[in-house]
């Protein structure tokens, strides 16, 4: 999987939380939490999503670094083997 | 038509998933309805066969109007109701051969949306003369805001029921009294009709004459139009208009479930003597426990400190009745169990307070479960008339907005609300010495008609005591 495909997984979970929210619009450098207005359970709920779609393991202590959709995109990706 | 709310009057069956002679077991969802806050799955509360359908999709009807009849496995032939009589009473009181058994929980309104028939059921007779035409409240409403003496009323909809035009037509007649002395200004002139009854207006292609409106100073409100002259959006089954409720475009959804927030609102402040309480906790060693025990699982099974927070709450419930509970006709009845509404905003404005049954009884994971639950289907639909129904105390919980403190305002016939600020690293004195501690602020807002400080007092220090043993909730 490259980088552009997870962030089309992520961006598909984050239409599953914020249905409203327009992808093409969405700056990647933007703070997901007041972008979308995304509240403690909405964030669990991405995090569950890109655990399980993205086969990655994401503790708690590792949220802030989950911030916007690049960032989010650079820590699954860091997190598993190059592809192939 | 069940009653989801307090301040709920009226809602529109919207689809119907169920069909005459269909099996149905207690807790299908047999109906879709929408109201002024959501669209809501219906359950029927009765095992048995569909007999009829008394309600045809697309019409709205008063809170207890029966909506179907069910057959308990030994009836012979169905019994139709007759559903020309709407019930007066808001809070969705029905006629008694209309209900099933009372149900368990109080002050619950009876929700009829499956009668079983008792035993012969007369058919209501049709009282459309001079003394007490039979109205719905919308009609009521409508009736008094154009001045029209109800009595005068001639039904001309189907068995002499009152129509909207019926209403409408004796409005506009010669002897009918005018709503407002003088000349009524014109809403053409700036400031005499609000932009959103501009646009209504535009849309609809209708021109704003001079009427007088409920806005101030007498402008044109959207609300003025949507219930007097508004032409309805053309109905692609040409339903009754009269009937229907136009709320399919976004903005007047938005509008209605802000009518409905304030009409419960407004309920709550003007009939409930709310006293205030607060405590702030140290929170410091449920967080930790919070953290050890997210750290060991996958994101799916963590918990938020939301489900501590619900669960403390049920659990001191329970040792508190008069704050668990209902108000209603002048009296307290503390309830069973403890039925623990939830405080979720829905995205882009709008709230609503489902409900977590017998909240005392679930574990912490299964209150996550179903706190999680709760949250998705509010936000993204199929939430079930049982779930906002029969609340007993219910939590707001606005930490995620980093606000300190909560003032809550009571959800009638509830006697309380525990309200919950954000957790936060604070100054505190701990051993002695002042440290950095993640703290939290509750507090309770009580009907002191059902419990005075002393008592809420003791609750709040049982909630905070709770906290404080994260391991034994």
């Amino acid at each position: 999987m490259n980088s552009q495909d997870i962030r089309e997984v992520v961006i598909g979970l984050l239409r599953d939380i914020a249905p409203e929210m327009d992808p093409a619009s969405l700056d990647p450098h933007a703070d997901l939490r007041d972008e979308l207005d995304l509240d403690s359970m909405d964030t669990l709920n991405l995090v569950a999503g890109v655990e399980r779609e993205l086969h990655v393991t994401v503790p708690e202590r590792d949220y802030p670094q989950l911030r916007t959709l690049d960032a989010v995109v650079g820590y699954v990706q860091a997190q598993r083997p190059p592809a192939s | 038509m069940p009653s989801l709310g307090a301040e709920m009057e009226a809602g529109r069956l919207v689809t119907w998933y169920v069909e005459p002679g269909q099996q149905v077991h207690r807790g299908d969802v047999i109906a879709e309805v929408e109201t002024d806050k959501a669209d809501i799955d219906v359950e029927v509360f009765e095992s048995g066969t569909v007999g009829a359908l008394l309600v045809e999709e697309g019409a709205s009807v008063p809170v207890g109007t029966p909506l179907a009849t069910i057959l308990s496995a030994d009836e012979a032939t169905p019994q139709p109701h007759d559903t020309t009589e709407p019930t007066a009473a808001p809070s969705g009181a029905a006629p008694a051969a209309d209900l099933p058994s009372p149900a368990a929980h109080p002050g619950d309104a009876p929700l009829t949306s499956a009668p079983v028939p008792a035993g012969p059921i007369e058919p209501v007779p049709h009282r459309a003369g001079p003394t007490a035409p039979l109205l719905n409240p919308v009609l009521r409403r409508l009736a008094q805001r154009l001045a029209v003496d109800a009595s005068t009323l001639v039904g001309t909809g189907s068995g002499g029921r009152i129509t909207r035009a019926d209403v409408e037509r004796a409005a506009s007649a010669p002897g009918s009294v005018p709503p407002r002395r003088g000349p009524p200004p014109s809403p053409a002139q700036s400031g005499r009709s609000s932009p959103y009854a501009r646009r209504l207006a535009a849309e609809r292609g209708l021109t704003l004459t001079a009427r007088t409106g409920s806005g101030p100073d007498g402008a044109l409100v959207a609300a003025d139009l949507t219930a007097t002259v508004l032409p309805p959006l053309p109905s692609p089954s040409g339903r009754d208009a009269e009937d229907r409720v136009d709320a399919a475009p976004r903005e007047d959804r938005d509008v209605a479930m802000r009518r409905a927030i304030a009409r419960a609102m407004s309920r709550s402040k003007r009939e409930i003597p709310h006293y205030y309480l607060g405590e702030s906790v140290d929170v410091e060693p449920a967080m930790r426990w919070l953290a050890e025990h997210n750290d060991q699982r996958p994101a799916a099974e963590r918990l938020l400190p939301a489900a501590l927070l619900l669960t403390a709450v049920a659990r001191a419930a329970t040792s508190f009745p008069d704050l668990n509970g209902t108000w209603e006709d002048d009296r307290f009845t503390a309830a069973e169990g403890v039925n623990l509404g939830v405080a979720i905003a829905r995205r882009g404005g709008g709230l609503l307070a489902p409900v977590i049954h017998d909240a005392h009884e679930r574990s912490l994971p299964e209150m996550m479960t179903a706190l999680r639950d709760l949250v998705a289907r509010t936000r993204h639909g199929g939430l079930r008339a049982s779930e906002l129904t029969g609340g007993t105390i219910t939590l707001s919980n606005l930490g995620d907005t980093g606000v300190e403190t909560v003032v809550a305002v009571i959800h009638p016939p509830q006697v309380a609300m525990v309200g919950a600020g954000a957790i936060a690293e604070r100054p505190w004195v701990h051993d002695g010495h002042v440290v950095v501690r993640r703290c939290v602020h509750l507090t309770l807002a009580a009907d002191h008609r059902a419990s005075d400080g002393h008592l809420g007092g003791r609750f709040l220090a049982d909630i905070a005591a709770r906290l404080r043993r994260p391991d034994q909730l």
